[in-house]
């Protein structure tokens, strides 16, 4: 089981741009989104880390950006990473898909794309998963449902 | 699977469509699997789900911590308890609050009780699928007993929202401890029957041996976890992993299966319900005196941050994973339910197999909808 700093040191000699913050609850990574295909697979296929299993994945708004998150973690070693890419580009965001690498991700990905509406490059078979498709994208911050919302 | 080479199954003159659900028995809610079947084998499997999509995330966003438990019941309402566990577990994590061990232990022993009394009702659902209707009669018969227990506690069978954050929402009956032993007699003398009854049925054993074979690699990519990945020889229990109340003071064992068949999956939940026998009989002697909750704040405010919270429900890791902006409300909540993931490797394990085994791999995954949904 590695820790944090071994952590931090193998995703910076992987992504040297990698930004990994002080005080968090887990190890986390923040990276471009550019770099994340191939940075789960080395982090997938190297010895020292093996994260092999995907926990989930999802996104949250920051109304001026959307984070996607992953939580990895290796069934050999037990270590988590979480890796999050911010995607600036409301309109038209999208991102990389890591459902060749982590097939249960596929699913994870619709769901993210039925409830934020960020859509994935490589997807296989990306549908709404539980709504309707002239439905809005009721996880985001500016969505509005008179009827059925309550007003935070 | 994607639009066109579904376009290209269908067709084909040989193959046809059959909608399994969304009203159907054998698939446990309101879930509906477009299956291709090739005569009686099944060529792919498309789960079609959102039928009882309540949206539970977004409206965690307009309410507070406390009231937020009370959701959670209804997504594996069959493990409420942990669920509701869950979400304390990661707002006590968050404020660093120290919980009293009484509640610690209570905890632990009403989430045993609520593995035993989901793990009873699987097995009562899971003989009927696979045509011994008797078994429903001996499973229910048993999980009233635990639901009394619950009952005489806190008032309420199935959904109990029990657990608060920082402890309890008031102490246990005084009966708790004796009825628990009482129960643990009754049933160390009835799980045998559960064996007598259906395991060493050599039908039963025909329908479930060798059918829906899920390779340890498999149940990984997928992230098959609880007692379906465990069938698999993944050793994936939480309670062992990152133990949380008070399973590190006790001994068990993780029950793992390397045949990864049916069977294999069967196997696991019947050890399963042994193990949470032991895990009880472990505690309930030993419940420490004090408080039933901690000291806690009226209103609740996380501090800005993210928290991750696993555990192990009846079918599986859930993960809590909760973004705070300092405010009463979470800002972002996510729930990693089991069963989401437990239910899109149907594909991967029916193909190829008779439609009639399809009925008892997913019998044997144990999935609860609205856990899926949300």
């Amino acid at each position: 089981m590695l820790n944090r700093e071994e952590l931090s040191k193998i995703i910076l000699e992987f992504v040297p741009e990698a930004e990994i913050p002080e005080g968090t609850q887990l190890t986390e990574a923040i990276i471009p989104a550019e770099k994340l295909v191939e940075l789960a697979g080395k982090l997938k296929s190297d010895k020292r880390t093996r994260f092999d299993y995907l926990i989930s994945h999802t996104a949250v708004d920051f109304v001026t950006h959307f984070t996607a998150v992953y939580h990895l973690e290796s069934t050999e070693f037990r270590h988590i990473i979480v890796l999050k890419v911010k995607i600036t580009d409301r309109e038209n965001a999208e991102i990389n898909s890591l459902s060749g690498l982590y097939p249960t991700c596929e699913f994870f990905e619709r769901e993210v794309f039925d409830l934020f509406g960020i859509k994935y490059k490589n997807h296989p078979n990306l549908k709404r998963l539980f709504l309707e498709d002239d439905y809005g994208f009721p996880l985001r911050k500016d969505f509005r449902d008179e009827v059925n919302m309550i007003e935070r | 699977m994607s639009e066109e080479i579904r376009d290209v199954i269908i067709g084909e003159s040989e193959d046809y469509i059959i909608n399994i659900g969304p009203q159907h028995p054998s698939t446990h809610g309101v879930l509906r699997f477009e299956v291709c079947l090739k005569g009686e084998t099944v060529k792919y499997l498309i789960p079609h789900i959102g039928y009882i999509h309540r949206g539970i995330e977004k409206m965690c966003e307009a309410i507070t911590y406390p009231q937020i438990i009370h959701l959670t019941d209804r997504m594996d309402y069959l493990s409420a308890h942990i669920n509701n566990e869950a979400v304390c577990l990661c707002v006590e994590n968050a404020l660093q609050v120290e919980v009293p061990e009484r509640v610690k232990y209570i905890r632990t022993i009403l989430a045993e009780l609520n593995r035993l009394a989901s793990h009873q009702l699987w097995w009562s659902a899971f003989g009927m699928d696979l045509g011994a209707l008797t078994t429903f009669f001996y499973g229910l018969r048993d999980r009233e007993k635990i639901l009394d227990i619950f009952e005489e506690s806190f008032g309420s069978r199935l959904l109990h929202s029990f657990v608060m954050p920082g402890g309890l929402m008031h102490d246990v009956h005084p009966n708790f401890q004796k009825r628990i032993k009482e129960f643990i007699v009754y049933f160390r003398k009835k799980l045998p029957e559960y064996d007598q009854l259906l395991t060493g049925n050599i039908i039963f054993q025909n329908r479930s041996k060798g059918v829906g074979l899920m390779s340890r690699e498999t149940a990984i990519a997928y992230g098959v976890t609880g007692p379906s990945g465990r069938g698999s020889g993944w050793s994936c229990d939480i309670r062992k992993i990152a133990p949380y109340s008070a399973y590190d003071k006790v001994q068990f064992n993780e029950m793992l299966e390397t045949d990864g068949d049916t069977f294999a999956r069967y196997k696991v939940r019947m050890r399963e319900m042994w193990e949470s026998m032991n895990i009880l009989e472990q505690l309930v002697d030993n419940i420490p005196e004090g408080d039933y909750t901690a000291k806690m704040k009226p209103i609740i405010k996380l501090p800005v941050g993210e928290y991750f919270q696993r555990v192990e429900t009846a079918r599986g890791e859930l993960a809590v994973y909760i973004v705070s902006d300092g405010n009463k409300n979470p800002y972002r909540m996510k729930f990693r339910t089991p069963n989401f993931s437990n239910l899109f490797v149907m594909n991967t394990i029916t193909s190829n197999y008779k439609i009639a085994d399809l009925v008892a791999i997913s019998g044997s995954l144990d999935l609860v909808i609205p856990d899926i949904d949300r």
